[in-house]
């Protein structure tokens, strides 16, 4: 990382949830719901699976991540024809 | 004169070898070939993107391949009205790169369906159905885990009435009745085209139906359709 471009910015972690969207059926969620049930979980009322990802991103400010990293849900994250998708960012924790 | 086919190649594809058989032996047409890194597609007339799972499926079927290099020669390929062909694989590639609508979601049973099943066709003025009767029954197999096609019920009623929707899998007679759906695609739909017809993508694998000997030869009304509408002819040259 050049030193020069970058000296003023800072590590965020990225953290961003993608689900199927409410009208797609989500069969691995009642198969999930279903083997909660058989352990005696019956208070579960609904599971929706998903996928969780988490990202370093170099960053000046915590919006300017976040329209980058809105920008890459749009185009890779997710496929926002069947699924939505929401993130976190804060400043990751310096080692 | 030839039709020159192209098989487009990503890392983790499968059914290359299946398409580039079906064209030289099938159709004896010249083909080739095409690495996710090359950028030209020049030199081609037909485009096929085979099944298999580019990118080992990462994140979503054909959601990292939509990137290749290659996928910008296709669009601009797509967009000048030539014709295109996705497999299974390649038909997830076509709708993640938005060049066909809807999705593609693991099959409702979360199980991997591999068998030969029946097919009705339900438009046949696309590029690569013109060789079809509408209605006529094709014998195909299938092999997916990711084939239950989506859309929204406003995008569905959109295909529908604009007969973008080209084959539903359908009983050995012809029934739609649903029994026959293998993995839950809303309509029993099996395969889709865009908008100008150009475009098709199906799960079923039409390259893996070229022979009596291997099962059956109903892939190549598939396949061969483009050389109907072109200026070859099929086994001349």
């Amino acid at each position: 990382m050049s030193a020069t471009d970058q000296k003023t910015d800072q590590i965020w972690l990225v953290e961003v949830f993608v689900s199927l969207k409410p009208a797609v059926n989500d069969p691995q969620g009642l198969a999930i719901a279903d083997g909660l049930h058989m352990l005696g979980y019956d208070e579960v009322q609904d599971v929706r699976a998903g996928k969780y990802m988490q990202l370093h991103v170099a960053g000046a400010d915590k919006a300017s991540v976040e329209s980058r990293v809105s920008e890459m849900c749009e185009k890779l994250l997710a496929n926002t024809v069947i699924e939505s998708y929401r993130f976190d960012v804060r400043q990751a924790q310096s080692e | 004169m030839s039709t020159r086919y192209a098989v487009i190649t990503f890392p983790g594809s499968n059914g290359e070898h299946d398409a580039l058989k079906a064209v030289e032996l099938g159709l004896q047409q010249p083909v080739e070939p095409v690495w996710y890194k090359e950028t030209s597609l020049d030199r081609f007339d037909a485009l096929l993107l085979p099944g298999g799972f580019s990118y080992g499926d990462y994140l979503r079927p054909g959601a990292i391949a939509q990137f290749a290099p290659i996928m910008s020669a296709v669009e601009e390929f797509a967009s000048a009205g030539g014709p295109v062909l996705g497999i299974c694989n390649g038909f997830q590639v076509l709708t993640e790169a938005r060049l066909l609508p809807g999705a593609l979601l693991r099959n409702q049973a979360l199980e991997f369906r591999c068998r030969w099943l029946h097919v009705r066709t339900e438009n046949n003025q696309t590029a690569w159905t013109s060789s079809l009767d509408m209605g006529e029954i094709l014998y195909l197999p299938i092999a997916h885990g990711d084939g239950r096609y989506f859309a929204e019920p406003e995008l569905v009623q959109e295909l529908e009435d604009n007969d973008q929707i080209v084959f539903r899998y359908c009983s050995p007679t012809g029934e739609t009745d649903g029994s026959a759906n293998p993995n839950g695609s809303v309509n029993e739909i099996a395969g889709i085209s865009n908008r100008a017809g150009n475009v098709v993508g199906l799960m079923p694998h039409p390259e893996r139906a070229y022979d009596a000997l291997i099962g059956g030869a109903d892939g190549l009304r598939i396949l061969s359709a483009v050389l109907a509408a072109g200026a070859s002819k099929l086994g001349t040259s």
